[in-house]
């Protein structure tokens, strides 16, 4: 990893990125590069600001140093009309789905058409049934979002997502909280849109076995910082403790199980305040 | 002594930060409004669940609030032999104070506390983020349309209010304790000035629409996306609006009939 200029195949590049919340270093000084086609995934436990780092490539969030392109253009330096004009481009499902509460299935993936195009509702209604046929889901379009299950959720809201044909989607945590059969018609969707529809995929998870399952590349962070990166079957052979351990899930190693405290036996004696 | 200064500066700074921030956001409303304009169909949704469903409130409370009236006005007006002037007294209260103010703080405890919670949820379950990721502005989508909505119909909920008042009063002062009907109106008729009572109620219900519309909005807007923070913004919303209801009527009522 360094500072090397954007490889020429990459989409998304992130320059010496750094960010924080507080006075909690979130991101201290990364670069990566997504490439264009493939999925990649950006790996690392919860609280590493994964999310985060979705919603800086998103130009939600303004980053404190470093740099962001996507597509060539710098995402914290466009005007908020080019920003919404990359934003058409890049889809994002979020991890809860955020699908619009008040408006039916239909018209949650009618939505971003019926904003931004002027196409009759004829048109409409065939690219939304197109829609939701590739996450098989046609015949739930009359349901009302509190209808669905998680699952058909996230899979509505991936619908949404790729309403406009955007060049790329990011995933936040997709696999979080579903049951096996809907976690595998969720991963063998993210395959085949990737590879159909030629999209470019970053997937944000803690998952590991599904999400190297379909990654191309993988970025691995903690602590600000990124610790490993390659493809999974080099991920898997890392020497790195720390890749190690969040790759088997053991409990104590770099990242130790307990939250930093002071000494137990101290701790334990001492009158301490009331709760 | 210096915790005590330094709490007073902090709370101090962190209200003018709100103020600021909430008075940048007005100006994002205000310039989103006319992007409202193309599409009539969001401000009449908005409308309708803003307006229309507080109707029934509104009928009940102006019906009572205007039969107590007749009915204090009654005994302290026949005391003196001039309940004749029932009609004045009854509407002149309704179109002056009543109507504003009540419906106002009805208004703030029926849709502004849905609006605060709405936006507040939307905002929780990231629904705004995921629109402004999907390139469309919350503001213009979502918010400015509530806000036409919420300042429009006041002025047509107090008057609703007033009427229904009137009316009110009415059935209490000529049905109930024989005060002549034809008095009742007339007198009304002949001392009520348009321009005096009529215009400047109407002002203090487009003061107070706006006003109550912004709090929820901005509540619901800048709440902590938790259900504890939603229940506070919403708190907020419906304490926040009635003192300034309260505190806006005392200074337009001096400006306006101070020079009596």
């Amino acid at each position: 990893m360094g500072n090397s200029a954007p490889s020429q195949n990459s989409l998304v590049s992130v320059r010496n990125l750094s960010f924080s919340r507080g006075d909690n270093k979130i991101f201290d000084d990364i670069s990566l590069d997504i490439e264009r086609g493939k999925i990649t995934a950006i790996m690392g436990p919860s609280g590493t600001g994964k999310t985060t780092l979705l919603k800086l490539i998103g130009g939600q969030l303004f980053p404190e140093q470093g740099s962001i392109t996507v597509d060539g253009q710098n995402v914290h330096q466009l005007r908020r009309r080019d920003l919404f004009n990359l934003r058409k481009r890049m889809g994002m499902l979020f991890q809860s789905g955020a699908l619009l509460t008040d408006m039916s299935v239909y018209d949650n993936v009618a939505f971003p058409l019926r904003e931004h195009t002027h196409l009759p509702e004829s048109m409409i209604r065939t690219l939304v049934l197109m829609k939701l046929q590739a996450v098989g889901l046609r015949g739930a379009r009359e349901l009302m979002p509190n209808e669905l299950s998680g699952g058909m959720a996230r899979r509505i809201a991936l619908a949404r997502a790729i309403a406009l044909d955007p060049m790329m989607i990011m995933y936040d945590e997709p696999f979080t909280g579903q049951d096996p059969i809907s976690m595998g018609a969720l991963v063998h969707l993210i395959k085949s849109l990737n590879n159909i529809l030629g999209l470019t995929s970053i997937i944000v998870s803690h998952d590991v076995h599904d999400t190297s399952a379909i990654a191309d590349y993988i970025y691995v962070l903690s602590g600000g910082k990124i610790v490993g990166q390659g493809t999974p079957k080099e991920i898997q052979q890392s020497k790195s403790e720390w890749v190690q351990q969040f790759m088997t899930g053991a409990p104590d190693g770099p990242v130790h199980f307990h939250y930093p405290a002071k000494d137990y036996v101290d701790d334990l004696l001492s009158s301490g305040k009331r709760y | 002594m210096i915790q005590f200064l330094q709490y007073l500066g902090k709370s101090t700074r962190t209200s003018f930060t709100k103020l600021g921030r909430g008075t940048y956001f007005l100006l994002q409303i205000i310039s989103g409004i006319l992007s409202v304009i193309p599409r009539p169909r969001l401000l009449l949704n908005q409308m309708y669940s803003i307006g229309v469903l507080s109707f029934l409130i509104i009928t009940t409370s102006g019906l009572f609030v205007g039969m107590v009236l007749g009915l204090q006005g009654y005994y302290t007006l026949s005391d003196f032999g001039a309940e004749e002037t029932l009609g004045v007294m009854v509407a002149a209260s309704l179109v002056r104070e009543l109507g504003p103010v009540v419906t106002a703080l009805l208004f703030a405890g029926r849709a502004g506390s849905a609006l605060t919670a709405e936006i507040g949820l939307m905002k929780a379950t990231e629904q705004l983020s995921g629109m402004e990721m999907m390139a469309v502005d919350p503001i213009k989508r979502i918010i400015s349309p509530r806000f036409l909505a919420g300042f429009l119909s006041m002025p047509l909920l107090a008057a609703l209010f007033s009427a229904v008042g009137i009316i009110g009063g009415q059935l209490i002062g000529s049905g109930l304790l024989g005060v002549d009907e034809g008095a009742y109106w007339s007198q009304m008729q002949a001392n009520l000035d348009f321009q005096d009572d009529i215009i400047n109620g109407v002002i203090k219900s487009i003061v107070f629409g706006f006003v109550t519309s912004w709090i929820a909005l901005f509540e619901g807007y800048d709440t902590i996306p938790t259900s504890e923070g939603v229940s506070r913004a919403t708190t907020r919303t419906v304490v926040n609006s009635a003192f300034s209801i309260l505190g806006l009527d005392f200074i337009l009522t001096t400006l306006m009939f101070g020079d009596d």
